[in-house]
């Protein structure tokens, strides 16, 4: 049942989108030293948007900065609706909070397109109130009224008040229960690019980041952790850290031994010198090539189904095609490493963490300190990267832990070290493909996926009963091309090493394997491979649409040198459909370079241009790291990684010239972060084959794989 | 505990710190500047790029021993206001993501320019191919130093 709820009336409603939108935040005391002329009243008409009377606006931003540029682009949306000028408006950051927001997780590319609707319609029913109020003072009817740049406008008498002005009529009134949205063709800021809120702050040193976080009385802690998965402290000296200037304590918690010192040079030295016996556990047998031995192994064994098109027995008479492709663990590599600051009080705690997940860095807090969550502030900073690493808590507990024993505000930060070797890794996979050929046409296609699982890792309990982790299969099981028997099935082979969500998850070892084998299949039947991927899309036009602008911009077919190569590949993931066409370049000695990418995109309707392009710009580097270094090994147990001499990034002066192209459309918007990753190794790998007429099966690309 | 003079973005510091801490922990816990990032801890990342003496130096491999007396600049003294080149080309270019390692990015390119101010596309490879960007930003980074020599000519 629908009801109008006055500004008082304290109760969360949700929108018709079902949202949670909240309606009359305003708090009694708040109206009380508005009343005693303590504060000026502010207008807020519900939890994202709060007009001053100084008429300024400001935006609230429940999804976590880490270079996305959602700080810019969740305002643009409630100022389009709002008409507010975009030069009054602020982005302040939301504390967590359980439902106020909503979901505040940031992560899976989805904090667009979960946002749009009701965005919109938070600033609608503040601009309909606006409205409302300027027509009551003027005592004329609100259809002779319309809001426009920042003012309410009466339009026969061209009288006008700023929304400043309004602000304290309108936290009046009634908020609309359905405020009219605008027509996407008025959109004055939505499409178009926007300087980004937080670029300043990000060119001048001002940006906080979690490591940036300075609080009173404040420690610093670091952790030891044992190296080995699954090992355990046996027993530890620190007669030799307690020796180093500066160091307070050191003690066992959870997950290895806390160093507490009065500056992160004091714990790193401290870390250093700590002297501990281990018990390594039983994955210290383990290395990478018993991972990948088992991994064949139970390969070859029982799949569990997750998809079956057509019959796959029926093709004796076909050309039979194989091709297994494989991918190594790998690490995200935010340029910040974890870190936090946590201040657990008496009944209280403070944190301050860059997070993809403050609710679920509140949920934990509350439950480890047995505390409810409404008593666990947590403050969210800005993120020196996620890429779905900062979807994790494990930084948090380890402070949790130290501030409580030491009653302190601390500061817990991982070294570059402790931060690769204690990932969440992407998940290595195998990927088992087999195709066939019925007069030069598609008539058969299994893959069979490979590889640990996250959800399996995390709650085995769940996939005992052969449960399919239908994440695992996701960019394999959507197979786009029409092709009549169609067998995807997975095997979980789960390892002691962690692993978590890496930018586009699965999604990156899947799109390798299916992109390379489609381009397998076009070579045996003779074909093009840009042509023989349009023919088999025709029921696909999102992928044809950016496939033919990928194609056609990179001036797919032109005469090459004759160490040069195109490739090609496409893969729609996130509610986007993204296209790339690599140039390459193969020296005698097995040298490969990247000459350039071009890339389309389709996310839907495109908020901020700028922020699309510069996200393809981004994930067409983290692919390309992917594919020509950033692999993690184990050796007894362990990261052999722990720096970047050993863990090597793309660096400036192997980066390609890129372009992004974006598909013009009006579908609701998809998401942007992710999407442009997955095809990026395949269309490498393709171009390689094309230059050399090697095929590149396997990641990271190897001077080896060339000659 | 020994005692350093450190001269940081114009202002004399007397600092009670062990002789090896680096230049990086000193600037961040003890003086508060911020604006230079802990990426590496090794010289294998440039997040903690400042200048000595007008050279780009990696302040993590910097022990404060050495600096007693040294000139040190760092992000927060090209402006504060955004109003050097470099910044203004930055902010134009929309060069940051996360930003995380622009600190260090600017601080590269501010001592390239002074050594070379028309570089070219090699000539910035060269100099910044140290600064490691996870976001991946080095296109718009390159296209920023440009913008900032056409700005600065
Ligand atoms: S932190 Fe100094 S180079 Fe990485
Ligand atoms: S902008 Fe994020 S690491 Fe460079």
């Amino acid at each position: 049942m629908r009801q109008v709820l006055s500004r008082r009336d304290f109760i969360k409603i949700s929108s018709t989108a079902g949202a949670g939108l909240m309606i009359g935040i305003t708090l009694p005391y708040k109206d009380r030293l508005v009343a005693a002329g303590v504060v000026e009243q502010t207008f807020e008409p519900n939890v994202w948007v709060s007009i001053h009377p100084d008429n300024t606006i400001t935006i609230m931003a429940a999804k976590s900065e880490m270079g996305q540029h959602i700080r810019t682009s969740l305002p643009m949306i409630v100022a389009e609706e709002l008409e507010a000028d975009w030069s009054q408006v602020k982005v302040a950051q939301a504390d967590a909070h359980p439902d106020k927001y909503g979901s505040q997780g940031t992560g899976g590319s989805g904090s667009i397109r979960r946002s749009f609707t009701r965005l919109r319609k938070a600033g609608a029913t503040a601009r309909e109130m606006l409205v409302q109020a300027g027509a009551d003072k003027w005592d004329v009817s609100k259809a002779e009224c319309i809001a426009e740049k920042g003012k309410i406008l009466h339009v026969s008498s061209g009288k006008t008040f700023t929304f400043g002005e309004l602000a304290e009529a309108a936290s009046k009134l009634p908020a609309p229960e359905d405020p009219l949205l605008k027509n996407p063709r008025d959109f004055k800021l939505i499409g178009n690019s926007m300087p980004g809120l937080d670029t300043p702050s990000r060119v001048n040193g001002t940006a906080q980041f979690g490591m940036d976080i300075q609080v009173p009385n404040m420690v610093y802690a670091a952790v030891l952790r044992c190296p080995t998965f699954g090992g355990k402290i046996k027993s530890f000296k620190s007669q030799k850290t307690k020796k180093v200037n500066g160091i307070i304590d050191t003690f066992e918690i959870d997950d290895g031994i806390a160093i507490v010192g009065k500056n992160t040079w004091a714990v790193i030295k401290g870390q250093r010198a700590l002297d501990v016996n281990w018990d390594h556990g039983d994955f210290a047998n383990w290395n990478s090539k018993q991972i990948r031995d088992m991994m064949e192994k139970k390969g070859a064994g029982k799949a569990i189904v997750a998809r079956e098109d057509g019959t796959v027995v029926n093709v004796k008479n076909d050309q039979i095609i194989s091709a297994q492709y494989e991918v190594p663990f790998t690490h995200h590599a935010t340029m910040e490493p974890m870190n936090c600051v946590v201040h657990v009080k008496k009944n209280t705690c403070e944190i301050w963490a860059p997070t993809q997940v403050p609710q679920r860095i509140q949920t934990t807090a509350a439950k480890y300190l047995g505390m409810d969550v409404k008593n666990i502030t947590v403050h969210v900073t800005l993120l020196g990267g996620g890429f779905g690493r900062r979807l994790w808590a494990d930084f948090v507990t380890d402070a949790l832990q130290v501030s409580k024993r030491t009653k302190k505000p601390v500061k817990l930060v991982w070294t570059r070290e402790d931060d690769i070797a204690h990932d969440f890794f992407r998940p290595t996979s195998i990927h088992k493909l087999q195709g066939s050929l019925s007069k030069k046409t598609v008539n058969l296609w299994k893959h069979r996926v490979v590889a640990p699982s996250i959800s399996g890792q995390m709650a085995p309990e769940r996939f005992k009963n052969g449960r399919l982790d239908r994440s695992a299969v996701n960019g394999a099981s959507n197979l786009p091309y029409a092709i009549p028997n169609v067998l995807v099935d997975y095997v979980m082979t789960n390892t002691e090493v962690p692993v978590g969500w890496w930018r586009s998850v699965y999604n990156s070892q899947n799109a390798f394997a299916n992109e390379g084998f489609i381009d397998e299949l076009a070579e045996a039947a003779g074909k093009d491979s840009f042509q023989f991927r349009l023919d088999l899309l025709k029921d696909s036009p999102r992928h044809m649409g950016v496939l033919k602008l990928a194609a056609e911009k990179a001036g797919w077919g032109k005469k090459l040198g004759k160490d040069n190569g195109m490739g090609i590949a496409v893969h729609e993931s996130f509610g986007s459909w993204a296209a790339m066409v690599a140039e390459v370049t193969v020296g005698e000695k097995g040298t490969l370079k990247i000459d350039k990418i071009t890339s389309a995109i389709d996310c839907g309707l495109v908020i901020n241009p700028d922020g699309v392009k510069a996200q393809m710009e981004s994930a067409i580097v983290y692919g390309l790291t992917s594919t020509l270094k950033g692999e993690i090994t184990i050796e007894k147990g362990a990261v052999v990684q722990s720096n970047f001499h050993d863990f090597e990034l793309l660096r400036i002066d192997e980066m390609p010239k890129v372009n992004v192209y974006i598909v013009k459309s009006a579908e609701p918007p998809g998401g942007a972060g992710e999407p442009g990753l997955p095809p990026v190794a395949p269309a490498v790998a393709n171009a390689v084959f094309a230059a050399t007429g090697k095929r590149i099966r396997r990641l990271p690309i190897k001077p080896e794989d060339l000659i | 505990m020994p005692k350093f003079t450190l001269y940081v973005n114009g202002k004399t510091h007397r600092l009670n710190v062990v002789a090896d801490m680096p230049l990086l922990w000193v600037l961040r816990d003890e003086l508060g500047y911020t604006g230079t990032k802990y990426g590496c801890g090794r010289g294998l990342c440039g997040a903690c790029t400042i200048h000595v003496d007008g050279e780009a130096t990696r302040a993590c491999m910097t022990a404060v021993e050495n600096l007693d007396g040294a000139e040190i600049t760092t992000i927060e003294s090209l402006s504060l206001d955004n109003s050097h080149p470099l910044q203004k080309a930055w902010i134009a270019e929309e060069a940051p993501q996360c930003g995380y390692c622009q600190s260090g990015q600017i601080m590269t390119a501010a001592a390239l320019l002074k050594r070379n101010p028309n570089p070219d596309d090699a000539d910035i490879d060269s100099a910044m191919k140290m600064n490691l960007c996870r976001c991946g930003t080095y296109g718009r980074v390159r296209k920023a130093i440009h913008r900032a020599t056409e700005d600065n000519g």
